[in-house]
């Protein structure tokens, strides 16, 4: 049903990308964790499965081949692949080994951790990063062509730029320089401006942006060095009227696209269902319109 | 500089820094200068308003709030005891976590309001609307708190308010999705949407003047 919608959706659009984003809890699942599925939006994590932070002393990465779910994933894109071939990048994704522990063991143990149990919390680093090297050199292998590394708790919305330069810093450098192809960094809503000039010695291509900072800035700190993708404010969009989605397209562009080094996209890397299509529609056709270089700005030039 | 912003101004030095002796050697020093209660509400309130306003404009991270919103509540806790008879006089206040289990919104927002003298029944998380309904009425709640972190659970605030329509309960949303559309919180029909640990602080000591 999902392969089939996502072929649907190509022949009826300009598809530039698939990003074969499951849904969040995905690898919770192959540790054990459980999954509340939604009809009107996508599949959330439950309790969080470590319920003593004693017990992540004990925990050890999941075998890719024993979860089934992780095993559908990897035919979903093997099957894409077929049918896509080269045309069109299929993007997987894999969990930080630095956000994930936010779904195993809930936020505050995993913070109550990081500051007071250093030596759990090492642990479970090496668990998750070995975890997530495993997760997206598989998704590599089926046929994927790059990775969206999913970091939220390294914005410094979430934690300080000391504490990410301690902690989620050097956990994405190692962890970024193990993957086997090219990866994109998003911080899921997240701000990254403090920690753009770390950000861009990850190894990351490309970097998720949040609308709460100005593309210009994002685009003038990370030029030259990661792509930036985004920063259309999801939740918003929802009561966007058309002319609105062609003016907040049209600038986003205007700000960010000269040059190159720009994707257009939504600023969380989900789009809730409850988007009309009309407006998904209209920012299509903005692009269209709008995203040809050159680009025409602001004041003509 | 005034004695209080003065204390102030040394216990956000010491909650940032996680110094927790630092903080108490404030707090026991400002309270020689007035009642538990009072010194809960004003300088505690004062301090985490700050941090929370300096989260909101990028000044600092939410690790800083919630860690200052533990600390302060568990040093007050021992200069006003839950059950304190000094503790706030107030109607009935409850928090949750509305059909989700991501717990840290509701676990900052419960120590700020603990921390500023308030009581309040924490309910938990994933909490649908007629648990949530059922718990209101038996309780005989005033003020509900929600925490939400996806946009459905957000719409679902909707179902949650016609259901305690005939109930004279308040209710106080925040969570990312109100965070992202401003004007989301009245389309469900919220009370009141508070951005940050400083709001929720504002906003119950609003409601609870309202109610005297």
């Amino acid at each position: 049903m999902l392969l089939k919608d996502k072929l649907a959706f190509k022949k009826n659009t300009t598809t530039i990308v698939i990003i074969l984003f499951f849904y969040a809890p995905l690898e919770v699942e192959a540790f054990g964790g459980e999954v509340i599925y939604a009809e009107d939006g996508p599949p959330n994590s439950g309790q969080p499965f470590i319920s003593d932070i004693e017990k992540i002393a004990q925990l050890e990465p999941p075998k890719i081949s024993e979860s089934k779910m992780l095993h559908k994933v990897l035919h979903t894109i093997e099957k894409l692949k077929e049918k896509a071939g080269s045309e069109i990048p299929i993007i997987g994704v894999a969990m930080s080994p630095f956000s994930l522990p936010v779904m195993q063991l809930g936020f505050e143990k995993y913070l109550d951790s990081m500051h007071f149990r250093k030596d759990l919390f090492e642990h479970l680093m090496k668990v998750n990063e070995e975890f997530c090297v495993d997760w997206s050199n598989a998704q590599l292998e089926a046929g994927a062509t790059a990775i969206c590394f999913y970091d939220p708790i390294s914005s410094p919305t979430i934690i300080t730029r000391e504490n990410y330069l301690e902690t989620g810093f050097p956990i994405a450098q190692r962890t970024i320089s193990r993957i086997k192809g090219a990866t994109a960094t998003h911080f899921a809503s997240g701000n990254c401006l403090p920690i753009a000039d770390l950000v861009s010695q990850t190894g990351t291509a490309v970097v998720g942006v949040s609308s709460k900072e100005d593309l210009s800035q994002l685009k003038n700190n990370f030029k030259n060095k990661v792509t930036v993708l985004g920063n259309l404010n999801g939740i918003e969009m929802r009561r966007w009227t058309t002319e609105q989605t062609t003016n907040i397209v049209r600038e986003a562009i205007q700000k960010a696209a000269p040059g190159g080094g720009f994707i257009l996209s939504d600023n969380h890397g989900e789009i809730p269902f409850q988007v009309s299509d009309e407006v998904l529609k209209t920012i299509s056709e903005t692009v269209q319109e709008y995203g040809k270089y050159p680009i025409i700005t602001s004041n003509g030039n | 500089m005034d004695k209080m912003q003065s204390f102030s101004n040394q216990l956000e030095r010491a909650l940032l820094m996680l110094d927790k002796g630092a903080a108490e050697k404030t707090l026991k020093e400002a309270l020689t200068y007035g009642a538990p209660a009072d010194i809960a509400g004003e300088l505690v309130s004062l301090t985490l308003n700050r941090i929370g306003d300096a989260w909101q404009e990028g000044k600092l991270a939410l690790s800083q709030v919630y860690m200052s919103g533990v600390i302060c509540e568990e040093l007050i806790d021992k200069v006003l005891p839950p059950q304190s008879q000094m503790r706030k006089s107030q109607p009935k206040m409850a928090i949750a976590v509305f059909e989700d289990f991501h717990m840290l919104g509701k676990r900052i927002i419960f120590s700020s309001l603990r921390a500023s003298g308030y009581e309040l029944m924490d309910l938990g998380g994933g909490l649908n609307t007629d648990q949530l309904t059922e718990i209101v009425e038996k309780e005989k709640i005033k003020i509900l708190l929600l925490s939400v972190l996806m946009l459905p659970s957000a719409l679902h605030v909707k179902a949650l308010r016609q259901k305690l329509n005939g109930t004279d309960v308040k209710i106080i949303v925040g969570g990312a999705p109100f965070r992202f559309d401003e004007e989301l919180w009245k389309e469900v029909g919220a009370d009141a949407f508070g951005k940050d640990p400083a709001e929720a602080i504002k906003i119950v000591a609003q409601m609870m003047e309202e109610m005297k």
